[in-house]
């Protein structure tokens, strides 16, 4: 028998509302990522080639930057929401766990904002001269 | 059951193949020189490997994804209904995994 009180046991846990959330963006993250995983394979089989200046100029467009910059941002928030419900679903040890998420969040925010600097450094500098 | 548990994995894979994508696009926005040097890791034989596990992977995880998000709807959960879209995701994603295959096989025929 615990001495601390059932609200003891429970603060620090977490919002019970928070799981509603995740569902939600799991969700709403799939549901973007069929169009634009689609668009982003044909765009790639349609290249001619994987030639810089080629690579280059079709990441320069402003429509395919911006397609690519949000693939990028909701491929990683839709693999940070699963990869997490991974983590809490198999690592047990709390300590273990904890690192590994937050581990696993840092590495998707550097992946994410990575493929964005790349886009836009792209995007903005122009195609290939 | 197997399509759960294989969506999970295919969805670890596809991680995997989001930091093919975004090394690859730091080394296109890196110039010529880099993007040459990533584009010799990017083709070694092993890593081609890993692009026919990605398309796998994607192909069945975007088809068993829709089917996930068809379920939300509340429609489809019966036993029996599952059972036949289980197959049903199986061969979708085989033929869009062929279809995938297919065409990357005739751009890359063009780009020679």
């Amino acid at each position: 028998m615990s001495l601390r009180s059932p609200l003891g046991q429970v603060l620090g846990a977490g919002s019970a509302k928070h799981g509603v959330h995740h569902w939600w963006m799991q969700r709403l993250t799939s549901v973007a990522l069929v169009p634009l995983s689609i668009w982003f394979l044909v765009s790639l089989l349609s290249l001619p080639s994987f030639d810089h200046w080629v690579v280059s100029a079709w990441m320069a467009q402003s429509s395919s930057a911006l397609l690519l910059i949000l693939l990028v941002l909701v491929a990683a928030w839709h693999s940070q929401l699963g990869l997490q419900v991974v983590i809490e679903d198999y690592v047990h040890a709390a300590g273990a766990k904890t690192v590994t998420l937050v581990a696993i969040t840092f590495a998707h925010v550097l992946i994410g904002s990575a493929g964005v600097l790349a886009v836009l450094r792209v995007a903005v500098r122009g195609a290939a001269p | 059951m197997v399509t759960s548990i294989l969506n999970r994995f295919t969805g670890m894979g596809l991680s995997v193949g989001l930091l093919l994508l975004v090394y690859w696009l730091t080394a296109v926005a890196a110039g010529p020189q880099a993007q040459m040097r990533a584009g010799r890791i990017l083709s070694l034989p092993v890593v081609k490997l890993l692009y026919v596990a990605l398309v796998i992977a994607f192909s069945f995880h975007l088809i068993a994804g829709i089917r996930h998000l068809i379920w939300d709807t509340g429609r489809g959960l019966e036993r029996a209904q599952a059972r036949r879209s289980a197959w049903l995701v199986g061969v979708a994603s085989v033929a869009l995994m062929l279809v995938i295959i297919y065409c990357a096989w005739l751009s890359r025929g063009h780009a020679r």
